[in-house]
């Protein structure tokens, strides 16, 4: 019986605790599911078991036995592996598959001189081939696909004979049918005997794999109990803190006039779609991974090129040709991609709320900062941004108020057409029912909006209306009520 | 303890700049008894002058999360053209000012076309530009510095000469401070007012903070680059003005040392006060390191070609504690 066994683990940063005496078990052969809302503490707790920071106090053991974690490599010698959720800053893009597989052999190897390549793609197939796993061995990793990136790090780390393996989000990339791909693999390892520490958002798969559940809250953990004898409600209000009945709230709104019409879109993987939205209205766009989805949303806000397609806005034709055009027609986008492409991570809250709305408080090319801290305070409070003041940077903010700071620069525009492409991804479920708050709002005042996402029990909850995405097109629309998970799925996965 | 530790070096990061170049005026003082007077004092700012021209048009470049290598060539190109404008061609104040501002313009043109229209890498297509405009002053100037009373191809002697209200804008006074100081302190003042104060400058920070977040916020990303490279050409040629008037002759490669004493004055300028990023005013002060240390050298009849090690470990030094001081604050 190996087990790791993390007790009384405390850990500052400047003085903010962000562990408070936590303890943490897992055994081998088991899948532990690790919750909590952002910010609770797991990724510190995780960052500490792989050496990435020393616990300020606390003991970590292996098999009884007393471990120090000071540094990556320790962790690695101890056979603690962790696959990262984004994967591309564990891999070298331009070596070969079975170089990244081997790469802390390589680095490790006492062999000085000439590597033996013959005996290295044999090794790093025979590792790949233990699970399955059908992947070109001198293919270059940068031709990869993100599921596949995904199953190099994985034999990475069976290479190396982990007996922990850290799983980081590792389904938030993936589509539905990756993701029951990579439950087989996790499956497999847990019956070779490693023990699983598994991080995720999404309730339903960890139901669906995992042994036991440990949620934590405040830097502190609040419950660990076994997958079957605990029912969600009880996760998820061991996750707030407070019980959460309503997941997702809908406003009722009347459907106003017709506001955008999208007819032919099409540009790069986007084959085709026809689309309306009326004032009011909440339309849901789902897909799986790779349907197009971003890609809809970029080419009707001119962030990509155009190939055919007439755009209206309120019977109006436009054809933003960049996301300036866009904005000045009345549309804007919420990016999925938070910190490259929503906020400006060193610059204040109150520069990132106050960037599309400038021009309000110029005068004479000079910026009235009174009125733009006073807009800032005001975004705020309307979208309720936790932040000790607005002149923080905005990266130092949790990743659910980053994104209300995404959402809350364009609310003083004159946008008529709000578009989210991912909204919730990686956000705690308090900043989720926020943004949905948000998003109601919108609607009620008569906005147009276009929910792009790929999580199908939150498009039902939010949207009036859901379109479905499969290969660049849309091919089917489903009104509110008639719309069930099985169905969505049926055509997202191809289904006529 | 943590915490202590990282206030220590918050402060030296802040404050640590102003203190090195107090350090070393007090050292040079000391050791020399001519570096603390006024002819001498007058003359460091001179010189530092230029650099702050150059290196404030390198931060415009670095402000918009760009770098401009062309800026030591433009420098020469417009030196060599101001001197042969009077020298050659005998020309009034307009087109000896106009001409060497107008090639620099197209120079930051060329540069803003390459980098954001066909979207070579900055380093790269300012490097290329740094050898082409090299190339084209030499040309120009077959080679040979343009003065006053200058021997010609034909044999005969040149027939203009530096004009005197040219060299008054390098060497002149007024109420006995030099003239390019009072042009400099304009200059620094318009510039962070302009940077720190105007939407356009705001926007600027915000295209090099992230430029596919400004991109998609709809601000007119390729606009504000290509203004930042114009500018940084512009500041230069300015530069390279004032640098004929103040030596009195149109000198062949002059530009090529300003590039390293401007990039590593803009580094410098990083951390001054702590703000972290390129900024007006910390590049002032860094062309006040840089130019303090160049005369207490030459004081010390340190070998000219030894400068450069000075030099190059300023800007290691700059990078440094920048690099360290951003990749803390994103472990934060």
């Amino acid at each position: 019986m190996s087990d790791l066994i993390m007790t009384g683990i405390r850990k500052q940063f400047s003085g903010v605790p962000a562990l408070r005496s936590v303890d943490f078990e897992v055994k081998s052969g088991e899948v532990h599911a690790l919750l909590g809302a952002n910010g609770a503490g797991k990724s510190t707790l995780m960052k500490i078991l792989t050496g990435a920071y020393q616990a300020d106090e606390g003991t970590i053991s292996i098999e009884g036995r007393k471990v120090k974690i000071e540094s990556p490599q320790d962790a690695k010698q101890l056979g603690v592996q962790c696959v990262y959720q984004e994967v591309d800053t564990a891999l070298i893009p331009y070596l070969s598959v079975a170089e990244n597989i081997l790469m802390d052999q390589l680095v490790a190897s006492r062999r000085k001189g000439l590597i033996r390549w013959k005996r290295l793609y044999e090794q790093a197939e025979a590792i790949l081939k233990k699970f399955d796993f059908v992947i070109p061995v001198k293919k270059q990793v940068e031709a990869c696909t993100l599921s596949e990136k995904q199953l190099i790090l994985i034999a990475r780390a069976a290479a190396q004979q982990a007996r922990f393996v850290i799983f980081d989000e590792p389904t938030a990339p993936l589509s539905n049918r990756e993701s029951e791909r990579l439950f087989a693999i996790i499956e497999q390892l847990k019956q070779a005997g490693v023990g699983i520490i598994y991080i995720s958002h999404r309730l339903p798969e960890i139901f669906q794999i995992c042994d036991r559940i440990t949620i934590m809250r405040d830097g502190r953990r609040v419950f660990t109990g076994e997958t079957q004898s605990t029912p969600m409600d009880e996760v998820i209000s061991h996750m707030l803190g407070k019980s959460f009945s309503e997941e997702f709230p809908k406003l009722k709104v009347p459907i106003g006039n017709l506001l955008l019409e999208a007819k032919g879109i099409q540009g790069g993987k986007v084959r085709g779609a026809d689309l309306t939205v009326r004032e009011g209205e909440i339309v849901g766009i789902v897909g799986l991974v790779g349907a197009g989805k971003t890609e809809l949303a970029r080419l009707l806000f001119g962030a990509d090129r155009m190939e055919a397609g007439t755009l209206s806005i309120k019977g109006k034709q436009v054809r933003p040709r960049t996301p300036r055009e866009a904005v000045e027609a009345g549309i804007v986008l919420v990016p999925e991609e938070r910190r490259k492409e929503g906020i400006f991570v060193e610059e204040s809250v109150k520069h990132n709320l106050s960037v599309t709305t400038l021009a309000k408080w110029t005068t004479l090319g000079f910026v009235r900062r009174g009125l733009e801290a006073l807009q800032a305070d005001e975004l705020i409070r309307r979208v309720g941004v936790k932040t000790a003041n607005s002149n923080l940077p905005a990266g130092s903010l949790s990743g659910g108020n980053q994104q209300k700071v995404a959402i809350g620069k364009w609310l003083d525009t004159e946008a008529s057409l709000f578009m989210f492409d991912e909204p919730t991804k990686g956000v705690d479920i308090g900043a989720k029912s926020e943004i949905y708050r948000l998003i109601g709002q919108l609607a009620e005042q008569g906005k147009g909006v276009l929910y792009f996402s790929c999580e199908i029990p939150e498009v039902m909850g939010i949207a009036d209306r859901i379109l479905v995405m499969c290969e660049g097109r849309i091919v089917k629309e489903l009104g509110r009520e008639e719309a069930t998970q099985e169905l969505i799925m049926y055509y997202a996965s191809g289904g006529k | 303890m943590e915490t202590r530790k990282t206030s220590l070096f918050d402060l030296v990061y802040k404050y640590g700049t102003v203190a090195v170049i107090l350090l070393v005026i007090l050292y040079f003082s000391l050791t020399n008894p001519y570096f603390f007077t006024y002819n001498n004092i007058t003359d460091i700012l001179r010189s530092i002058s230029i650099v702050t021209f150059v290196g404030i048009g390198v931060t415009f470049s670095l402000i918009v999360g760009g770098f401009d290598l062309s800026v030591g060539s433009t420098v020469s190109l417009a030196t060599v053209t101001v001197a042969s404008m009077m020298v050659w061609y005998q020309q009034g104040p307009l087109l000896t000012l106009l001409v060497p501002v107008v090639l620099s313009l197209i120079v930051g043109l060329i540069n803003a076309f390459l980098v954001v229209k066909i979207r070579i890498p900055d380093l790269l297509a300012t490097l290329a530009m740094m050898y082409i405009v090299n190339g084209i002053h030499m040309t120009y100037s077959k080679g040979y510095s343009i003065y006053t009373n200058m021997p010609m191809q034909d044999g005969s002697m040149a027939q203009g000469k530096f004009e005197d209200w040219f060299l008054w804008l390098g060497q002149g006074e007024v109420f006995s401070l030099p003239v390019p100081v009072i042009l400099t302190f304009l200059l620094v003042i318009i510039t962070h007012i302009y940077v720190n104060y105007t939407r356009q400058g705001r926007m600027m920070y915000m295209v090099g903070g992230n430029m596919e977040a400004a991109r998609l916020s709809g601000i007119p990303v390729n606009r504000y680059r290509t203004l930042a490279y114009v500018l940084s050409a512009l500041f230069a040629g300015l530069g390279g003005m004032l640098l004929a008037a103040r030596i009195g002759t149109g000198q062949v490669s002059s530009g090529s040392t300003l590039l390293m004493d401007a990039v590593a004055a803009a580094f410098v300028g990083f951390s001054v006060f702590g703000a972290g990023k390129p900024n007006v005013f910390g590049t002032f002060v860094g062309a006040i390191l840089i130019g303090v240390l160049l005369n207490g050298m030459t004081m010390l009849n340190l070998p000219y070609y030894a400068y450069d090690i000075v030099k190059g470990s300023v800007l290691a030094v700059a990078l440094a504690v920048t690099y360290y001081q951003l990749r803390r604050r994103r472990n934060a």
